[in-house]
């Protein structure tokens, strides 16, 4: 956005060093976000006592697949990978499913228990049984242990509800409506053939952000399943990085090795590499679907 | 989460309705099918959401295990009383609110400043520049940041460890020490999600009449003084919305990058009340015990929320309800 009295004066002193400042903020802020991840992905490609020694730190030095063929022969990766995204589009899926018909019929106005079925949802945003509670319904349930855990627990995001009802509300004129029933429309037409083809938007919208939930879901392994087969790769991840579990070529284990040792050196490199594999996807989607994210946050924000 | 100020609909629009007569048989006649399409989502949250709230109940009851949910014989506070008098309870009360009021302030004040700065940038591409590469870490998982934590952090050849080195502090190990752990926690929570939460104020920005400035302009108003008199109101009644939502998290910390945090060395700190239940209830299967300090959280954080929110009608006139 350009300032309208911009073109007015000219710069003062004043307006010389706020500039300067400006874009000294700018750098450190950009440089902030950015460096971290950048680091991580010629780290993973690096020579690892390069990258130990600090002697990388702009562009990759002496290439260096090793932590990338370890990761390709682990198999538990590759399966973790599977089952996240077996979940993910199962369950976006099935949000979408269940949220968007919600969403419209909460969003007529003439709809007489919308007051207080809002008030149902939202209720939960603020007040719930807690874990323990949890836990016994999905024992009763027989979800424990269960890939069904994964999705249905989770089917309605009431968030994503509100937001998705605040987009019905305030850009599905009255008048569609109103026309389409005079041509004897009822709601279920309205909603399939006029209400979702103009909410391509939010559709994508709240498909991505429940997408991104399942990709990023550890809890749901950590407490609900113990089976190894059924763990979706967050928890293969939290086993690689964090708990520093022995990949299969006998490597990553931080077993044995002194403080910047040379297995020490290897396990790292491996692990820059499984956090570049895991959030690659997120990555590379990222700046095409980045103005969506957006558009959610602002008809999140849009007062009733 | 603003989207949550958006609770009410035309009361008055309804009630007028309601008044012109329309008996519940018509209403089930005319609008039978828009309860097919809601009556989904409201199965899933009563089963998921409103049948563990039934189970709140196992924190006065002992547990059986064949009676699940139900639950046994009736205690009373028995649960509560043990947690009380815990050895652990300052302990885990202190960790928890430390822990989240750092997160609460620095996580408040972050995304607000960096809104003003990116406000500034003149240029659309710049700006859209700047704001996508201040979201990317928001869609990172919790157990890849704790992941970089730990390479960045490694007493040995961490990156951030190399660098803090330059200063003269060798070998510091941030992961495994007491002291460090807040602030690694909180500076690694702003990396991860001011950006994101600036979107918010940045669109309360977008708003605000060029008319504004310009008239600043023409009294003579500074580049900071423009700031402080016209963008900082601006940003004010989102900033109380966020503000009373926040309060309703008072003891809520994020379980899984506490967990995935936590280690022997820095457990002192680190041992918070979620942390508590999970290792309580899942890991040892004191289900009733576990239920009772769950309880405790959620209503001390539901009670800051209205009081918040009472605090919040009175002085601005802004509340969710």
């Amino acid at each position: 956005m350009t300032r309208p009295f911009a073109a007015l004066r000219r710069d003062t002193p004043g307006d010389i060093a706020f500039k300067v400042l400006l874009g000294l903020g700018c750098a450190l802020v950009l440089f902030t976000a950015l460096y971290p991840i950048y680091f991580v992905v010629i780290a993973s490609v690096s020579d690892p006592a390069m990258v130990s020694t600090g002697q990388v730190w702009l562009v990759p030095r002496d290439l260096s697949w090793f932590g990338y063929e370890q990761i390709l022969a682990d198999e538990r990766i590759w399966n973790g990978y599977r089952n996240t995204l077996v979940y993910a589009l199962v369950g976006t899926a099935l949000n979408l499913l269940v949220t968007m018909p919600a969403a419209f019929a909460l969003s007529r106005r003439e709809f007489r228990p919308r007051r207080v079925l809002m008030f149902f949802f939202a209720f939960t945003m603020f007040f719930s049984g807690g874990l323990i509670p949890m836990y016994l319904l999905l024992r009763d349930l027989s979800l424990l242990d269960n890939w069904l855990v994964f999705v249905l627990p989770s089917a309605v995001n009431v968030f994503n509800l509100i937001i998705a009802r605040s987009f019905f509300e305030h850009s599905l004129p009255e008048e569609l409506h109103e026309a389409a029933s005079i041509d004897g429309a009822n709601y279920f037409q309205f909603f399939l053939k006029i209400a979702l083809p103009l909410s391509m938007p939010i559709l994508s919208v709240i498909g991505l952000y429940y997408l991104v939930q399942h990709w990023n879901d550890f809890f749901t392994g950590l407490v609900f399943v113990r089976d190894y087969d059924l763990q979706p790769l967050q928890i293969v991840l939290r086993d690689i990085l964090i708990s520093n579990q022995a990949f299969s070529g006998g490597a990553g284990g931080a077993g044995g090795a002194g403080a910047g040792g040379y297995a020490q050196q290897y396990a790292d490199q491996i692990k820059y590499g499984v956090i570049v594999v895991s959030t690659l996807p997120v990555i590379i989607l990222y700046p095409f679907l980045q103005r969506y994210f957006e558009k959610g946050v602002m008809i999140g924000a849009v007062k009733g | 989460m603003t989207a949550a100020t958006d609770l009410r609909p035309a009361a008055g629009a309804e009630r007028a309705r309601r008044r012109a007569g329309a008996g519940p048989a018509r209403h089930f006649r005319r609008q039978w099918q828009l309860w097919v399409m809601v009556a989904p989502a409201i199965a899933f949250v009563a089963v998921f959401a409103y049948v563990p709230m039934y189970g709140l109940q196992l924190a006065f009851r002992e547990f059986d295990f064949a009676a699940g949910l139900a639950g046994g014989d009736w205690v009373g506070l028995k649960y509560f009383r043990q947690f009380f008098e815990s050895p652990q309870f300052w302990t885990l009360i202190r960790n928890t609110v430390v822990i989240s009021v750092s997160t609460l302030v620095v996580g408040f004040i972050a995304p607000i400043a960096l809104a003003l700065l990116v406000n500034q940038v003149l240029g659309r591409r710049r700006k859209q520049f700047l704001q996508t590469a201040t979201y990317l870490p928001h869609f990172i998982s919790v157990v890849v940041i704790v992941g970089m934590l730990q390479v960045f952090l490694s007493p040995s050849s961490g990156l951030i460890t190399r660098f803090v080195g330059l200063f003269g502090v060798e070998g510091a190990n941030f992961l495994g020490s007491a002291t460090a752990f807040v602030p690694v926690y909180v500076i690694s929570d702003v990396w991860q999600h001011a950006g994101w939460n600036s979107i918010i104020y940045l669109a309360a920005l977008a708003g605000v009449s060029p008319q504004l400035y310009e008239a600043a302009r023409i009294d003579g108003a500074g580049r900071f003084s423009i700031i402080r008199h016209i963008d900082v109101p601006a940003l004010a009644p989102t900033m109380i919305v966020l503000l009373i939502l926040n309060m309703g998290q008072v003891l809520n910390t994020g379980f899984e990058k506490i967990f995935l945090m936590q280690n022997p060395l820095n457990l002192e700190v680190s041992e918070v009340i979620a942390t508590y239940v999970y290792k309580i209830g899942i890991l040892s299967n004191q289900f009733s015990y576990a239920t009772a300090i769950g309880l405790f959280n959620t209503l001390i954080n539901f009670a800051f929320l209205v009081v918040a929110n009472q605090i919040a009608k009175r002085v601005s006139n802004t509340s969710l309800w």
